[in-house]
């Protein structure tokens, strides 16, 4: 038998997105007003100016951007960091840049935010899994925080470090990955003014399922060298050991450029599946920002170093 | 007393489950069960609830109800003994069956929504990658035992000869769990979860092999010594 059920709350009772998001906004803005120095996941960031190297191509929805995550502390399928992250205390929140380094210290994150001009990032987004993203990041020029402790001639890698607390992130022993996540780049490539420090995206302060409160963003590699709620940064003479690489050198290596050439082991990097995309597009060698950073490996073989 | 009371009601519980298992309406409902995915992929898909990457969710659900479905038909024949309820084969064909149906979707969402039937790039896919090859394999070899499952080719093949080629599932089940565990990055519980209940059926049977291979030899045994020839 059918039953005609007749909903008892008409479309016109339903709270519009755009004021129910302006409520979540106003209490985010309120906490942090009661808590001065603390930054809520979600609160608009204000003061934001256009950064270089943006994009035209249409922006990856927000609902995307914040449902659709790897973020494997916090559960291996896409949809689980939004929900299991939601509780993750981000404040307060340091941050360690020790190593080779003439004046290592710590920085609390409103140091952090002040250190550069925040600046929105509109970059593309590439995952080593086949699909990608374009996302208007807020950020600053990852070196700003660098020069900040003056590297020494010694130091020729940048080791970064998650936040890892098992208690806050039940779901990580069963991720198959060693935690702490540790990701590293060359020298080099940290002081390239592409490679930012990201504190939020869509003109707010990151979610806690995108790296909140403070990642790394380095467009022209893939998507997991983009370390996520950074505690810890050293300055190192050695190539560091990387959690992918740890876990599978041979499918994640040390570089990981975006490489159409170069292919996964396990499938092709030829081409790349755009988010809200039909049909695949062709994939960009060094994620299309070639004409910024290739000189950062001239003479290298590329195949060799993946 | 409680034999006389209790006796009447496991009889006619027995004989309610029996009427049920060999009813009609209990395979309309098995048949409405396996349905259930496939209508739950279409809805969502109709309500824009298939995530942000629909295809992928497309590929993963057929692909975990292959062998969901796969491993079910393999259920049947110990369940069968297990609860002393014969009837059960009834539902196997029609389970082999949807696990090639879904099987066959997980290929065409691959061909289709997926590869957008790119063939030279799919053939290289299918020697290039271990994973695709395993999986293209595993539901080659289910194509036959779908063909094959009709009560007239039961006939003209024979039971015995049917029976030896539609052993070919549990090499079909393996290549499906191999695809599935060379497919995920590093979290292998669900694969290994589903190679481990592939494993404790495959080791039931052989498990019930030996077993009886032992009996008629202990038979045979005692035959020899005690039998009216031996003595």
């Amino acid at each position: 038998m059918l039953i005609r059920h007749t909903p008892d709350l008409s479309y016109s009772q339903v709270t519009p997105k755009e004021a129910y998001l302006n409520r979540r906004r106003f209490l985010a803005a309120s906490g942090a007003a009661l808590v001065p120095g603390m930054l809520f996941a979600g609160t608009k960031l204000n003061g934001v100016g256009k950064g270089p190297f943006g994009t035209t191509e249409t922006q990856t929805p927000y609902d995307a951007v914040t449902t659709y995550n790897n973020f494997y502390e916090f559960g291996t399928d896409k949809d689980q960091p939004a929900k299991l992250a939601r509780g993750f205390r981000t404040s307060p929140w340091t941050v360690a840049v020790e190593g080779d380094a003439a004046k290592p210290r710590k920085f609390d994150l409103d140091e952090v935010m002040k250190l550069a001009p925040l600046e929105e990032r509109i970059y593309r987004m590439r995952c080593v899994e086949g699909w990608s993203m374009v996302i208007p990041w807020i950020g600053f020029p990852l070196n700003a925080l660098l020069k900040q402790v003056e590297p020494t001639s010694k130091a020729k890698f940048v080791t970064f470090e998650s936040f890892y607390d098992p208690k806050q992130m039940p779901q990580a022993r069963y991720g198959g990955l060693p935690f702490p996540y540790v990701e590293g780049l060359r020298l080099d490539e940290a002081m390239h003014p592409l490679a930012i420090l990201a504190v939020g995206l869509y003109g707010e302060t990151l979610p806690n399922q995108n790296g909140a409160p403070l990642r790394l963003v380095v467009p022209w590699k893939y998507g997991f060298k983009g370390i996520k709620s950074i505690v810890k940064i050293r300055l190192t003479s050695k190539m560091p050991q990387t959690t992918w690489n740890l876990a599978n050198s041979r499918e994640y290596g040390f570089y990981s450029n975006v490489n159409p050439e170069v292919d996964h082991p396990r499938w092709s990097q030829a081409k790349e599946r755009r988010i809200g995309e039909f049909f695949k597009r062709n994939t960009l060698k060094f994620n299309g920002y070639g004409d910024q950073v290739a000189g950062l490996y001239a003479g290298m073989d590329l195949k060799a170093n993946y | 007393m409680q034999a006389w009371i209790s006796r009447p009601t496991t009889e006619r519980n027995a004989v309610t489950i029996t009427n049920a298992l060999t009813g009609r309406a209990a395979k309309a409902a098995v048949f409405v069960l396996c349905l259930v995915p496939a209508a739950s992929l279409l809805w969502r898909a109709l309500h824009a609830g298939l995530g942000a990457n629909p295809i992928e969710t497309i590929t993963r659900s057929t692909g975990d109800w292959t062998l969901r479905l796969l491993l079910a038909t393999l259920a049947v024949t110990p369940l069968r003994r297990i609860t002393g309820v014969p009837q059960l084969i009834r539902f196997r064909r029609m389970l082999g069956l949807f696990a090639f149906f879904y099987g066959c979707m997980h290929l065409t969402t691959y061909v289709w929504l997926d590869k957008f039937f790119a063939w030279p790039e799919m053939a290289r896919d299918v020697m290039k990658r271990p994973f695709i090859t395993a999986g293209f394999t595993g539901l080659l070899l289910m194509a036959p035992l779908a063909a094959t499952s009709t009560k007239g080719w039961i006939r003209r093949l024979g039971g015995k000869r049917w029976q030896l080629l539609h052993r070919l599932v549990y090499f079909s089940a393996a290549a499906g769990s191999i695809h599935y565990y060379w497919l995920v990055k590093s979290d292998v519980r669900r694969p290994v979860l589903y190679a481990a209940i592939l494993g404790l059926l495959l080791f039931y049977r052989i498990g019930g092999k030996v077993m009886g291979r032992l009996e008629e030899q202990r038979r045979w045994g005692d035959g020899a010594l005690s039998g009216p020839d031996g003595a």
